[in-house]
């Protein structure tokens, strides 16, 4: 018999991984890792270029899989598992973190904050149109001088006989200027309630952010409200304080635990191949001591940050996940996935600041990714304050 | 109207493939998929449901392998047939072309179907025959290898291009149907196909329900009998055209003719 050629593992082979996951999530997986081989990675270079991307298309080709609100209930969701949600997340940020943040703004913002807070009309007007991709939400809460401090926002709403007029302004907006409904938060004399705003209403307007370097494939807004006037039925009814917008951050930071490593694996196997084909000194880079223990250390990290994913996605389909241990997978997942990308592009050298290859785009996608949905410092402060008792926010 | 559609559990042609003392090959410790070129059979068949005016036409999907082709199955009706049929049985170990299409014939008879449906090919034994056997055997028309299909009431026309002539052809139901990787583009399973597909009927049968007699199919039955294999050679340079006079497109056209590429 001829000899046989022994095939390397990747990196999540390495881990078993794939054992730890059941049929219906490997289905999931694939079917989005697919549609993104096929819709998203022969565009993506030049959507993050130009800065510029398809996005009501793309909304309804993410909606018509059920990509949507995937792990909502009812309404035209797909209902699945928490897990197979962050496995679609990985495998869309494999792709893109641009990508991922359209999914993660309208399944785990506006359409969660919907499920969750919203009334049985306010359901059955937006959930099935948001699953569908028909229609776009954002979500609104940062302000340019209250992000990691949402609770000192300036917008307000006041009452006008049954009425609520809004005023003020939010930044930073994934979504805002392509949306067709926005959850904005806001300060009134009963606390920070919700609102669901229909863009089309008069006062409301989203100017786009331009010139990122960053989630280039991603629309960011300023979200601008001037007298904007909404009928009573417009508020959440049972979302009361900060602690409503902060559960629905914590939903999208679930994805991100998860998602943030399927950017660290594309470059990792974009680098691993690199290396094998680059021939430096008489031999293939991947054959030097130096760049082993590069890889070595990045497969490490990132089977690690994968066993913490699923480890919290199993927590969360238990429905026994607490915050703080999002904060843990958040923490560690994107500033290891970051730290992956990087060293990744000293593998490809010049290469590696180019569109050619992932590893810049990426790592430039997860510089926001660091910064939204709770810098690192804020998930810092949160894991310090749970396990020393002690709050150091202030 | 009933559509059943033949699909099969292949070994994935990019994982490590094995072959078995018998020399037969490994389908039991390997890791499996249902075939490509089925999914286009599997996506024929949720067209012509779902343009059928009656509503109530049916899509089920019928497999013959071991207990692990029942991922074919699931796949199929995660992309939204109806119901599935798994031919099992310890029997079946080593069935040549003639071997599997008794079987599917029989099971298709105990379904009772207007239109079999099939791939254009295995991906991995790829001999083309189960279609033509499936029709023979069930004495019904057989139009196969169609790259476009249309339904109108009971007649099935089908374009067929072959390397000279495109033909149309059409027949009465029933009939075998096979289409090829240019009849349509087989859709990704959705999320909710996927969370729907548990819940859907898979019924396992085995020779016995078939009525046939085990000496009837399996390695022993097997007209063909592989006596030995060996790995492939690595590949070979290829052949390179320098174009030196002028006629480098030419040379390169009349090769890629001549391996049937064009
Ligand atoms: C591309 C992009 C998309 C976004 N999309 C949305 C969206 O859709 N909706 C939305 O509402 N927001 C969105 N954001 C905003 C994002 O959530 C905020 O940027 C984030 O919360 C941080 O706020 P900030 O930028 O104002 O930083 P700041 O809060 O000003 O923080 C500055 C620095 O101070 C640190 N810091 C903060 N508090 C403390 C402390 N107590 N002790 C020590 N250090 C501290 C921070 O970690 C950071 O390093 C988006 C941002 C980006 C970049
Ligand atoms: C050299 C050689 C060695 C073989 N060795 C073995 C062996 O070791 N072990 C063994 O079990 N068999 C073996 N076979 C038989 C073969 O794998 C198939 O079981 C059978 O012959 C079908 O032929 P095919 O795969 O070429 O299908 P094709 O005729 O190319 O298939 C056409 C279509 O028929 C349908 N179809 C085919 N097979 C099935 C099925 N099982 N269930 C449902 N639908 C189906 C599909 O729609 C498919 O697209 C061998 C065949 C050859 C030529």
């Amino acid at each position: 018999m001829a000899k046989q050629v022994v095939r390397p593992v990747t990196s999540l082979e390495l881990f078993a991984i794939d054992g730890q996951l059941d049929d219906e999530e490997r289905a999931i997986r694939q079917t989005v890792r697919r549609f993104c081989d096929d819709r998203i990675r022969p565009h993506i270079a030049d959507w993050f270029e130009d800065a510029a991307m398809p996005v009501v298309e793309l909304s309804l080709e993410l909606g018509e899989l059920g990509l949507m609100g995937m792990h909502l209930e009812g309404y035209g969701c797909a209902g699945t598992s928490a897990t197979a949600y962050g496995l679609a997340c990985m495998e869309l940020e494999a792709a893109d973190s641009g990508i991922r943040s359209l999914v993660s703004v309208q399944g785990s913002l506006a359409m969660f904050a919907i499920h969750r807070f919203g009334s049985e009309e306010h359901k059955q007007e937006w959930l099935p149109r948001l699953a569908a991709g028909e229609a776009i939400g954002c979500f609104g809460l940062t302000e340019a001088d209250f992000g990691s401090d949402p609770g000192g926002m300036r917008t307000q709403a006041r009452l006008d006989g049954t009425d609520w007029v809004l005023n003020g302004t939010k930044m930073w907006i994934t979504n805002g200027s392509v949306a067709e409904m926005a959850v904005v938060w806001a300060r009134t004399d009963q606390g920070i309630r919700g609102f669901v705003v229909p863009t089309a209403t008069p006062g409301f307007s989203a100017p786009e952010i331009k010139r990122k370097l960053s989630l280039r494939a991603s629309v960011t807004s300023e979200l601008v409200l001037e007298d904007v006037r909404l009928p009573a039925s417009a508020l959440l009814p049972t979302a009361q304080g900060l602690t409503g917008p902060l559960s629905c951050l914590s939903e999208a930071r679930f994805g991100i635990v998860f998602g943030a490593l399927g950017a660290a694996r594309d470059c990792l196997e974009a680098t691993i191949s690199y290396a094998g084909e680059r021939e430096i000194f008489g031999k293939p880079l991947s054959a030097y001591q130096l760049t082993q223990q590069k890889i070595a250390d990045m497969t490490l990290e990132l089977g690690k940050g994968m066993l913490l994913a699923l480890h919290l996605g199993r927590l969360k389909d238990a429905g026994a996940i607490r915050n703080e241990q999002v904060s843990l997978g958040k923490l560690n997942n994107v500033r290891e996935a970051l730290a992956i990308a990087r060293e990744c592009r000293t593998i490809l050298a010049a290469n590696g600041v180019t569109l050619e290859y992932p590893v810049l785009r990426h790592a430039n996608n997860l510089e926001s990714v660091l910064t939204y949905e709770g810098t690192s410092e804020v998930h810092q402060l949160i894991i310090g304050q749970a396990v020393t008792g002690e709050s150091a926010f202030r | 109207m009933k559509i059943v559609v033949c699909v099969k559990y292949v070994p994935d042609a990019t994982a490590d493939r094995k072959f078995n003392a018998d020399n037969t090959v490994d389908r039991v410790g390997v890791q499996g998929m249902l075939s490509e070129l089925d999914e286009y059979a599997v996506e024929e068949a949720l067209k012509i449901r779902d343009g059928d005016e009656s509503g109530d036409a049916q899509v089920v999907v019928l497999t013959m392998g071991p207990a692990d082709a029942r991922a074919a199955i699931l796949k199929s009706l995660q992309m939204g047939a109806d119901s599935g049929v798994h031919i099992v049985d310890d029997a079946i170990h080593g069935s040549d072309s003639v071997g599997s299409s008794l079987l599917l014939a029989k099971a298709v008879e105990r379904q009772g179907a207007d239109i079999v449906l099939c791939g254009m090919a295995s991906t991995d034994g790829s001999m083309s025959v189960i279609p033509a056997m499936l029709a023979e055997r069930l004495g019904v028309p057989q139009v196969t290898f169609a790259s476009e299909v249309t339904v109108d009431g009971n007649t099935v026309r089908v374009r067929r291009d072959g390397d000279a002539a495109t033909e149309v052809i059409e027949a009465s139901t029933p009939l075998v149907l096979s289409v090829t990787d240019q009849s349509n583009e087989p859709r990704y399973p959705s999320f909710k196909g996927i969370m729907a597909a548990k819940k859907k009927p898979v019924e396992e049968i085995t020779l016995a329900d078939l009525g046939v007699a085990a000496g009837d199919v399996g390695l022993e039955a097997a007209w063909t009998k592989v006596e030995a294999y060996a790995e492939r050679p690595p590949r070979s340079a290829g052949a390179i055209v320098t174009d030196e006079d002028g006629t480098g497109a030419n040379q390169l056209v009349e090769f890629l003719a001549a391996q049937k590429f064009v």
